[in-house]
């Protein structure tokens, strides 16, 4: 017990300026449940993957609201929001995980309130059980709290983070978001997170889908090569109604992205989709939990990785089917391919079923380019590069066809495309 | 020496599950420019893995011999330089490429031939405009140029597609593996006659085949016999008749 609390406090330290700040009532609460547990080690089964011993060792200071708005416009542009096909979009821009109102246009037809007016945490978090989502709670300053009203199609909404921080100075940011679609309601919404130098984004996002409304979610996690990103993402979906998910991982030092979904009603639906592709040392880690608490709900999830250098991947994927979830549909498959042999994939697949007439199917694979497709290509005079460069696109476009949204499936295209140029060696 | 395509004691091998096995055994074969020459030969006696090693896949190891083709060291280049130097194989058996749109996946393999060989890269429109009136002489449905890579082509409609691909790279040697195999009596006519309109004095191929059917519409200069890694006997168009009729069993015998 007492190597748990000295690592408690060890791994603290960097935020303990700010939580010995911390006031009222959910934040004491969260700040409690932090410190009985502490930032999880390896020896916690859901982080037996991926370790958060940097944060002990990282001097995290708190975000400043100013921010360098020609970096910033210059940062937009870059990651699509400002240009292309986002440009047409509405937007919300936080800079640091404070809301950027300069840098923003408000969508239509959607209520959209800030966290740091309102102070109000959702229903769905769970502070008590994940320590990040504590850290979070403990420390959040802004965040979006979007509303479709029942019956509205609130259109197509950009919720974009940018990190800035300077060299030697790492800050860190909670943002706390929320969205909820009312009972028939629509919204397309993509994430798109990316910055510059060494700082940590730990979002919260509570997703809750009311009865026969829709959300299709893109999250395009673009975030500076120095950064960590741990997301955490809490969503409800009730009767009929559908959570269609998609992260696509490109950015970051380390990055864990995890979702905690529940069909809590009959016929809801939810896909948690994802791909990523990483490079040199970089650590990316998809983790979700999947629990049917109604019968006759569908889940989905349907994972790639490329990883390439010294990179590595997770994939966790628990499917929790309780006993009153009678006809489940569920599917879950993740793939790898590897592209140096000091690349690394851990998957874990988890399926636990206490209802006995279901229909749940769960996959894994790894490997590498195949051999024949390389030489066809090669015959056929497409240089080795190209045709390396052709097929690992093919591998994760097999995923990103999963994004039905033309917009969106665009937004994630311009991404890939300006971090791996399609013709020739990788940026 | 013919200064297009010579093959000199051609030996190769394969290293399959540790044991080294020889399957070319001192190929000897010449194709001089403008000419088509045709390889008939029992199932397993190395008719493809010489194509394989014509094209440069690394699975094999040259172990002895040489191949010269425009007077280059043939076995010295990538299969990429290879495919831009003028040589183009149309595979046996085709490859799938999921997620790979064919026509973005011909677009890439003509421009990047072009490049090579130092031509203008055609654009998007241009190429489109040719890629579907060679699919059109070639009797392909319009769709096939939407769909991935040979994934779900029937055999037929994959060899249809590498015989496209013929068309649109423009080599000068092509070597055609069983391009035949599989294809319905309309199709084979509709094949051969691709083929034949690439005849011309600056285009050679060298057509590996088990029938004689495709042989009485392109009219081979030469027929060449292969047999346990080398070619053991060659003549006139004559031999397809002679072969489809008596089978192997003389050239064998002469040969033992
Ligand atoms: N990768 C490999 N591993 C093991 N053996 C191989 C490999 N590739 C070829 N071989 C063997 O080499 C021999 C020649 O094969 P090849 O495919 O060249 O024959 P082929 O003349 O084209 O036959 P077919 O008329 O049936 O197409 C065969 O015995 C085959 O099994
Ligand atoms: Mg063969």
């Amino acid at each position: 017990m007492n190597a748990v609390t000295k690592d408690t406090k060890a791994t603290l330290q960097p935020f303990q300026p700010r939580l010995d700040a911390v006031k009222g009532l959910e934040r004491t609460a969260a700040l409690g449940a932090l410190h009985r547990v502490g930032l999880p080690d390896r020896r916690v089964e859901e982080w037996k993957y991926t370790g958060l011993r940097f944060l002990a060792e990282t001097p995290f200071a708190g975000p400043v609201r100013a921010y360098d708005a020609t970096w910033a416009q210059a940062e937009l542009q870059r990651l699509g929001v400002t240009a292309g096909v986002g440009a047409a979009l509405a937007r919300l821009v936080f800079v640091n995980g404070y809301y950027a109102p300069d840098l923003s246009v408000l969508p239509e037809g959607v209520s959209v309130a800030f966290f740091s007016k309102t102070g109000s945490f959702g229903p769905l978090a769970c502070p008590d059980r994940e320590a990040l989502t504590a850290l979070n709670t403990a420390l959040a300053e802004d965040g979006a709290q979007i509303s479709v009203p029942a019956g509205v199609d609130g259109g197509h909404v950009l919720l974009v983070s940018l990190g800035q921080a300077q060299a030697g100075a790492p800050i860190s940011f909670h943002p706390r978001h929320s969205v909820h679609v009312a009972e028939g309601g629509k919204l397309r919404l993509t994430c798109i997170q990316g910055g510059q130098g060494r700082y940590l984004h730990n979002p919260v996002l509570e997703v809750s889908v009311a009865a026969r409304a829709e959300l299709n979610h893109l999250t395009i996690q673009s975030e500076s090569d120095e950064a960590a990103s741990l997301a955490t993402l809490y969503a409800q979906i009730d009767e009929r109604g559908a959570y269609n998910s998609f992260v696509l991982g490109v950015g970051a030092a380390l990055a864990r992205h995890e979702v905690h979904a529940r069909l809590s009603a009959a016929h809801a639906q939810v896909h948690v989709n994802g791909a990523q592709r990483l490079r040199a040392k970089q650590h990316g880690d998809i983790s979700s939990v999947i629990t049917h608490a109604a019968p006759d709900c569908i889940s989905r999830q349907t994972v790639r990785n490329v990883l390439d250098g010294q990179s590595r991947g997770v994939f966790q994927g628990k499917v929790l089917v309780e006993r009153i979830a009678q006809k489940t549909d569920g599917y879950q498959m993740n793939q790898a391919l590897l592209l140096s042999e000091h690349a690394e994939i851990d998957a874990k697949p988890e399926l636990e079923i206490y209802a006995d007439d279901v229909k749940c199917s769960h996959g894994a694979t790894v490997g590498a380019l195949d051999d024949d497709q390389m030489f066809y290509l090669r015959s056929r005079g497409v240089p080795e590069a190209e045709a390396r460069q052709i097929l690992i696109h093919a591998f994760l476009e097999e995923a990103l066809d999963l994004i039905a949204d033309e917009t969106a499936h665009a937004l994630s295209a311009h991404i890939m495309a300006t971090r791996y140029p399609l013709s020739g060696e990788e940026a | 020496m013919t200064q297009f395509l010579d093959i000199s004691g051609l030996c190769a091998r394969i290293d399959a599950d540790g044991q080294e096995k020889e399957i070319l055994r001192g190929v000897d074969l010449s194709i001089p420019p403008g000419e088509v020459h045709a390889i008939m030969g029992p199932n397993g006696c190395g008719k493809s893995t010489l194509s394989y090693v014509l094209a440069g896949r690394e699975d094999y190891e040259v172990t002895a011999g040489s191949v010269t083709f425009h007077g280059k060291d043939l076995l010295e280049m990538e299969p990429e330089e290879r495919a831009a130097a003028g040589l183009f194989l149309a595979f046996q058996a085709p490859i799938e490429l999921p997620g790979v749109n064919n026509a973005n996946f011909l677009r890439t393999a003509v421009n990047a031939v072009r490049r090579a060989r130092g031509q203008e890269e055609l654009d998007a429109v241009a190429f489109l405009k040719t890629a579907r009136e060679a699919a059109k002489a070639l009797s392909m449905a319009p769709d096939m140029l939407k769909r991935n890579v040979n994934v779900g082509f029937s055999g037929g409609e994959k060899k249809r597609n590498e015989v496209l691909q013929m068309t649109l790279l423009q080599p000068s040697f092509a070597i055609l593996d069983e391009t035949d195999s599989g294809l319905d009596v309309d199709a084979l006519r509709i094949v051969a006659e691709g083929v034949n309109r690439m005849r011309s004095p600056q285009f050679s191929a060298l057509v590996i085949t088990h029938h004689k059917r495709l042989l009485d519409y392109l009219k081979p200069d030469r027929i060449h016999v292969m047999a346990k890694g080398r070619i053991i006997h060659s003549g006139g168009p004559e031999l397809a008749e002679q072969i489809d009729t008596e089978g192997y069993t003389r050239f064998l015998a002469e040969a033992a």
